[in-house]
């Protein structure tokens, strides 16, 4: 039955979305069969990646990780809802092990169809906070979803006290040191309301403290399991060290060895088309995503070797309406270099540059932005419809 | 102050009441000063330091529920800093405009007391009010407003509480009289994010005209414009007819 609508699902999507379908035919899916994702996820080892920073990566680099035993299901497009999960189990239907990065706010419905071996949860801070996703607010969403499942293996962040508030308790926990960048919304205790004490480690004076890694880093190295494993990514960036620790983490809760999870992601080279170069005309880009203050300030010092700048920001629903975190975001840290400001929301993230005293010239279709700045390369910070837009004319006027 | 001073600008828990970046405000408002020859220093009162005395202006921003009762405990336990912001310039937004009243609810029957600066009381209203605002300000010379506003909490003004401007699009205090955030002598308060001050820089000089006691220059910086344009714009529309919207802009861009 599941068999048969898939194939219908998968023909009506075609024709609705075109290449474009993933959700789409998860919908269908879902509406022809409302316990589908259930059914599709019986008998499977299924992992689920949350957080609001670094879920598709770090989904990307553990489906990496468990290709070595054999095939993984992923919604590797990053369709994070129902749709998108059902979507990927449908897809490869016996591949004994799946991939789910799933939305923060979705994860408790995910969670009761498909019963997760393994719940990785990277971190917790403020992102589209007008879809009522105060961090409080999405911390207990997921906190009362873990407790329903108390078999499932859950790889947390200890560096992350909203994420530790949010775990504790639960009894089968593996911790990893994956670092937290950005403290903003972590100031005060979630389970208690006082502030927390931040010195070496961080604690509560309530007793919520930072627990003893299971996992960590070691320069350019993992330890964890009990050994220590080299580890050379190609993707960029100190953070991505954190999620590829996570995802050492769950593969080997599923039987991969670190040295094999190390050597498989160690391939990847871009992730949903983030952190690809692209030529472009005269222009060699080179395109990251950000999309909150989190995110920007573990891309900020990327950007600093790149002789242009262009930001796209857009506010549309999967965004965000609001743009008053660009004032979260230090700015004032860009060297001065040629910079477009771009995006539906141009305006707004060039009046930000205007106070960062960041010299900049402001137009709103990126593409034509573009070719404003010198020949060579640039590198392009977008959020995340802004992303996906760019992406697709990019590859549209290339003919990929 | 004369104008060979420096501006001292208080930023009030940007740890604590962060998560709307109401800090922005303070940027603008150093920002204003300084492309004006004034110096300014923003000063980042934190929840573990202690309060400087003798700001010339002071900023408090949103937060969540937990924050927003850690902020009225901290300001009530310094009392130094509770008596300067009854004679000191302030600008309060969201959870900063609540804990400047005489209370807060949280419609369990539990009232969280402020500061009782602005006569005013807050209880969380039926649903959140999200999205962008458009006001008509009620000082003289500062026109519309706009912000988005994010918030449960709907604030009735006493009798001794003037608002600071009349609701055209959106919800603002939530009471029946379409009123947007509080106004006295010294201190503005709205529940607009955005941050208020960069969206609107007339208000922005407003503040600052009271600090420096006298009219300041006119100033433009790139965007400004745009931004103004863009939002009061939104604030007339659905999201969804953004393209549109942006027509409309350009068109009346173009000579
Ligand atoms: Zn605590």
């Amino acid at each position: 039955m599941v068999a048969a609508i898939a194939s219908v699902a998968s023909v009506a999507a075609r024709r609705i979305r075109g290449g474009e379908g993933v959700a789409t035919r998860g919908r269908v899916l879902l509406t022809l069969d409302p316990g589908a994702l259930s059914h599709l996820a019986r008998g499977r080892d299924v992992v689920l990646v949350t957080g609001t920073n670094g879920k598709t990566t770090t989904a990307h680099l553990l489906a990496a990780a468990l290709g070595t035993l054999g095939p993984v299901a992923h919604n590797a497009s990053g369709a994070n809802m129902s749709d998108g999960a059902v979507a990927a189990l449908a897809t490869r239907r016996h591949a004994p092990r799946a991939v789910l990065e799933v939305d923060e706010l979705h994860l408790a419905r995910v969670a009761d169809a498909v019963s997760p071996a393994v719940v990785v949860l990277l971190n917790l801070t403020r992102d589209q906070l007008d879809r009522g996703s105060e961090v409080a607010a999405v911390a207990t969403s997921i906190r009362k979803s873990l407790r329903r499942h108390p078999r499932t293996l859950v790889v947390a962040n200890r560096d992350d006290p909203v994420v530790v508030a949010t775990v504790e308790g639960m009894p089968r926990v593996t911790w990893v040191a994956a670092s937290a960048g950005w403290s903003g919304d972590a100031s005060l205790c979630l389970r208690c309301g006082r502030q927390l004490v931040a010195k070496h480690e961080w604690s509560c004076p309530c007793g919520l403290s930072q627990p003893q890694a299971d996992w960590e880093l070691d320069g350019a190295a993992v330890r964890g399991a009990g050994v220590t494993t080299p580890l050379h990514l190609r993707l960029p960036g100190r953070f991505n060290l954190g999620n590829a620790l996570a995802a050492m983490a769950a593969a080997h809760a599923l039987g991969v060895p670190p040295g094999a999870a190390a050597d498989a992601m160690a391939d990847l080279e871009s992730v949903a088309h983030r952190y690809a170069t692209v030529r472009h005309g005269s222009h060699e880009l080179h395109l990251l995503l950000a999309k909150n203050p989190a995110g920007w300030a573990e891309t900020l010092p990327l950007l600093k070797d790149y002789p242009a700048l262009l930001l796209v920001i857009n506010a549309r629903e999967a965004d965000g309406r609001d743009t008053s975190w660009l004032w979260d975001v230090p700015f004032e840290q860009l060297p001065p270099r040629p910079t477009v400001a771009s995006g539906d929301r141009a305006a707004d993230v060039g009046l930000r540059l205007s106070y960062a005293a960041v010299g900049h010239q402001t137009v709103d279709d990126p593409l034509a932005g573009l070719e404003l700045l010198p020949p060579g390369e640039v590198v392009a910070v977008a959020n995340y419809t802004a992303f996906a837009d760019l992406w697709r004319r990019l590859a549209v006027m290339s003919g990929r | 102050m004369s104008r060979e001073s420096t501006v001292r600008i208080g930023l009030l828990l940007p740890d604590v009441l962060g998560t709307y970046s109401d800090r922005g405000n303070a940027v603008v408002l150093a920002q204003r000063l300084l492309r004006r020859g004034i110096d300014a220093d923003v000063i980042m009162v934190t929840a573990g330091s202690s309060p400087p005395g003798g700001c010339d202006l002071y900023v408090i921003g949103g937060g969540e529920d937990a924050a927003q009762s850690f902020a009225a405990e901290w300001l009530l336990g310094h009392r130094d800093l509770r008596l300067a912001l009854q004679t000191t310039r302030v600008l309060a937004v969201c959870a900063g405009l609540q804990v400047l009243g005489q209370w807060v609810g949280d419609g369990h029957g539990r009232r969280q007391p402020g500061l009782g600066i602005l006569d005013l009381t807050t209880s969380p209203g039926p649903r959140r009010a999200v999205g962008e605002v458009l006001t008509r300000c009620a000082v003289p010379g500062v026109g519309l407003l706009t912000g988005f506003e994010n918030h449960r909490g709907m604030t009735q003004l006493g009798p001794d509480a003037a608002p600071l401007a009349a609701v055209m699009h959106g919800v603002g205090n939530g009471s029946v009289d379409g009123s947007e955030g509080a106004l006295t002598s010294t201190v503005v308060g709205t529940y607009m994010h955005g941050p208020v001050l960069a969206r609107n820089p007339v208000l922005a000089d407003h503040l600052l005209q009271g600090v420096v006691g006298g009219p300041l220059p006119a100033l433009e910086l790139p965007d400004q414009e745009g931004v103004r344009q863009l939002h009061l714009a939104l604030a007339h529309r659905p999201f969804e007819r953004l393209g549109p919207v942006r027509a409309a802009i350009d068109r009346r861009r173009s000579p």
